[in-house]
């Protein structure tokens, strides 16, 4: 196999939950060699989030621990004891790249932070990422990616005009976050590279969040205009919504762009006698007339498969999308011819279903080779091999503590 | 050392050629100090006529959309269908570290211009090609909108309430979220090229990135067989039955709008002292609260009862109803709440964080006589200069002496023939 890109490159992923993981797995997927590390005292959140494997909680369980983690060996730390810390050091030392994800402050309390690492390793890069970022009279609100999402104002900008602003599941904006620290975390090893410094990164995860509202925070700042959610339609397209299909709970997107679109969604439909009516003759008249224009187009659509609808308009050259479920994705021939799905076997969940990048390099594509690591399964690789401690440090920090086990665990997580 | 670096990429050249898809991709390298060169039709890019706009007067120099997504580039005009428009086309590509282009799979290469070429002639190049399903399989020249594209990466279906449609968020983010990762494999590619010399071609599909936001919807229906409806004001959780899926609020009403908010128990890191705390603030409030000495640690999220659960955030919710976003969120911070205030974008515009951080960036738009405030850079980096936008994105052909003629070295004449044959 060629050499990946990142090959040589080492980092020490103290962060965790969303987003930090995110960018050392990216890393780790192109050849970076790195380590992730987590207390059994504290583990990680999405440890003990659904999905459990058989509905079972337990650490090693959740497919959202193992999501971001692919190809990093894990292993357990007690960072809070001095001996932890120490070992911390080493790492540091190790490392290329350095990061953090906890409140702010953490990491300066426990003598990890930016100053101290580059004391030790003087061109190390080192990431924080959190909600607010390092400083400011909000730096302290430690949320996750959905407080992110309310306060980014994505909240405000779904659902129907007529109710209530309306959550995001996903907490969109840890999927927007690990990308501009991603970019920047490779600026910042070409600087290295060019200069033989290192560099501190801060980021702000609202921040990276907003940003991708730009054009309507531009609409404020210039016009004065309060941008709303607005259900399905769109302020520059007429027909553009979510349309009813056969099935249950079944939908499909159909959007018009021009008139030649237009006439082709007339054509696939079959003429009805209401496209003759000079209500929706026009594309000013089909804005006016919206409401009734997409229930009789939904009176329509209401008969066919969500996929009989998406090849008939995709081929009349309509744009038209089945509103896709997570079932229907691991079928979508499209991201099967794309190996976005790959397949691992995880020590206890099994084999299970891992993202791959949305990029394709045509001479260094990534390579997954390890699933996501139980918490500790690396330990005697890496305290041996990596750090150099002997077997009898290891057997003494295990007593200590130092290592932590599944005995540390507290019980409240501990599956019943 | 030679010359101080002052940017991430300010020895670097991009070439843009993208349409809407791909724009944001150039801005993210020129935000990082690269020489983008952002190549339109003739009349300029048919985005131009994506709202909102300046003063909210339509005009294809006024869009405000054209503002945000072309920011830190300059821009040229030019048809490379035409042979004088491949030749110069080429000639700027010699000059270039990256080439992105964002045109239905395979019109590249029907023009002689796509990576075999483009590498012929300048074997280091990097190029990145972003569409909506990238350049191979049986999607790949499906035409796509925002709504059309986010629906088929499964983002749509997460979000709604029961009994309706599915929701888009009432702002594009496909061909955003595409372009991001456009700028991820690009950024890639020239660390590979700094080692090892080779340039290499990047595909993007937008659908993918689309499908990396999911969060856990992916992993559930894995692991669970269940696919995650978006349903209305909170989240819920796939239980085996009995006891069946169990549904938690996230949105409260309030005096003055709405807060965002987790109220349970369990095992969550913080949550149980969170939670403490807003009950404590209700009971201050006078609100006598049943939940007072609640054991919210006690809480098993894999047993507890609906009605159980359904009951608590009622109480709850009763209180919220009496305050004001401010006074919630001031509680929040200072007790370690997990509530957040929900926001327009104008709160955002007046967050006293994000004016600490200096995260607004104001740019000179001598065109109109203003100056107009944009968002900035949300990682903060040391050893350089901090991130300050450069130029405002360009008029229809800004830059079109500048690049043919004091860079190409192409004379008035030869430029006005150009100009008078539409290839400029």
């Amino acid at each position: 196999m060629a050499k990946q890109i990142f090959e040589g490159i080492t980092v020490a992923d103290f962060s965790w939950v969303g987003v930090g993981p995110q960018i050392a797995r990216e890393l780790a997927e192109h050849g970076a060699t790195a380590i992730r590390i987590e207390s059994h005292k504290r583990p990680d959140t999405l440890r003990t989030t659904f999905p459990f494997k058989d509905h079972t909680p337990g650490i090693d369980r959740s497919a959202f621990g193992t999501a971001y983690n692919t190809n990093k060996y894990g292993i357990s730390l007690d960072l809070t004891k001095p001996k932890g810390q120490e070992v911390a050091k080493r790492l540091i030392k190790w490392a290329d790249i350095m990061t953090d994800g906890f409140t702010p402050g953490t990491m300066e309390a426990l003598g990890l932070d930016y100053e101290e690492a580059r004391k030790i390793k003087p061109n190390i890069i080192y990431y924080s990422t959190c909600q607010m970022g390092q400083k400011g009279p909000l730096n302290k609100f430690g949320g996750y990616g959905q407080f992110g999402t309310a306060y980014g104002g994505y909240c405000h900008l779904l659902g129907w005009p007529d109710h209530d602003p309306l959550p995001l599941f996903n907490n969109y904006t840890d999927f927007i976050a690990p990308w501009y620290l991603l970019i920047t975390t490779i600026g910042a090893l070409l600087y290295r590279h060019k200069t033989g410094k290192g560099m501190y990164l801060d980021q702000s995860q609202i921040e990276a969040g907003i940003s991708f509202l730009g054009p309507l925070l531009l609409d404020y700042f210039v016009n004065g205009s309060v941008a709303c959610r607005m259900g399905n339609r769109d302020p520059y397209m007429a027909p553009h919504s979510i349309y009813p299909s056969l099935g249950v709970d079944r939908w499909v997107s159909i959007t018009v762009t021009n008139e030649e679109e237009w006439q082709s969604l007339c054509c696939v439909m079959g003429y009805p006698s209401w496209t003759n009516d000079p209500k929706y003759s026009t594309l000013l008249s089909r804005r006016e007339n919206e409401e009734k224009l997409d229930s009789l187009i939904g009176e329509w659509t209401k008969n066919y498969d969500p996929y009989q609808l998406m090849t008939m308009l995709q081929d009349a050259g309509v744009p038209c999308g089945v509103v896709q479920t997570a079932e229907d994705l691991f079928n979508d021939p499209q991201l099967k011819k794309r190996h976005h799905f790959r397949f691992l076997e995880h020590k206890v969940i099994g084999t299970h279903a891992y993202n791959a990048p949305a990029y394709r390099l045509s001479k260094t594509p990534n390579h997954i080779w390890k699933a996501a690591p139980c918490l500790g399964e690396d330990n005697e690789f890496v305290y041996r091999e990596i750090l150099g401690y002997s077997d009898d440090e290891i057997a003494e920090m295990l007593v200590e503590g130092v290592i932590t086990t599944e005995a540390d665990v507290p019980d409240v997580l501990r599956s019943s | 050392m030679s010359q101080e670096i002052t940017s991430f990429l300010d020895s670097y050249r991009v070439i843009d050629l993208t349409d809407e898809k791909g724009h944001l991709c150039g801005k993210l390298l020129g935000d990082l100090g690269a020489d983008v060169i952002k190549i339109e039709p003739p009349g300029g890019d048919p985005a131009r006529s994506n709202g909102p706009f300046y003063h909210d007067i339509p005009d294809s120099e006024k869009s405000l959309y054209w503002f945000f997504a072309n920011l830190n580039k300059r821009g040229i005009t030019l048809d490379i269908e035409c042979p004088d428009g491949m030749e110069l086309f080429k000639r700027l590509a010699v000059t270039a570290d990256f080439v992105i282009e964002s045109f239905k799979p395979g019109y590249m290469d029907s023009l002689g211009l796509g990576y075999e070429e483009l590498e012929r002639i300048k074997p280091n190049i990097i190029m990145t090609s972003i569409t909506p399903f990238g350049q191979t399989g049986p999607y790949a020249h499906y035409k796509t909108t925002d709504l059309v594209g986010i629906s088929m990466g499964g983002m749509v279906h997460l979000y709604g309430e029961q009994d309706r449609p599915p929701n888009r968020i009432s702002a594009p983010q496909f061909y955003f979220l595409g372009s991001i990762h456009g700028a991820i494999g690009s950024m890639m590619a020239l660390y590979h090229r700094e080692f090892s010399g080779e340039g290499q071609y990047v595909d993007v599909s937008c659908q993918q990135a689309t499908v990396l936001t999911l969060m856990i919807a992916v992993e559930i229906w894995d692991i669970h067989k269940v696919n995650y409806r978006g349903m209305g004001p909170g989240m819920f959780w796939p239980r085996p039955t009995p006891p069946g899926p169990l549904f938690n609020r996230r949105i409260w009403p309030c005096k003055d709008g709405h807060v965002l908010a987790m109220v349970a128990g369990g095992a969550q890191a913080g949550m149980v002292k969170s939670t403490q705390a807003l009950v404590a603030m209700a009971n201050r409030e006078g609100y006598a609260l049943e939940l007072e000495d609640f054991e919210w640690q006690k809480v098993d999220a894999s047993t507890v009862p609906q009605a159980e659960v359904s009951n608590r955030e009622q109480l709850i919710g009763e209180f919220i109803r009496t305050k004001t976003k401010a006074e919630l969120f001031d509680e929040a911070i200072r007790e370690g709440i997990l509530l957040i205030p929900v926001t327009t974008v104008k709160d955002i515009t007046e967050s006293p964080q994000l004016a600490f951080r200096g995260y607004w960036e104001n740019v000179e738009h001598p065109e109109v006589e203003d100056t107009i405030t944009y968002p900035g850079w949300p990682v903060k980096w040391t050893e350089m200069p901090a991130y300050k936008p450069k130029r405002r994105a360009p008029l229809i052909g800004e830059h079109n002496w500048e690049v043919y003629g004091n860079e190409l070295g192409l004379s008035p004449e030869q430029l006005a023939l150009l100009k008078a044959r539409r290839v400029i």
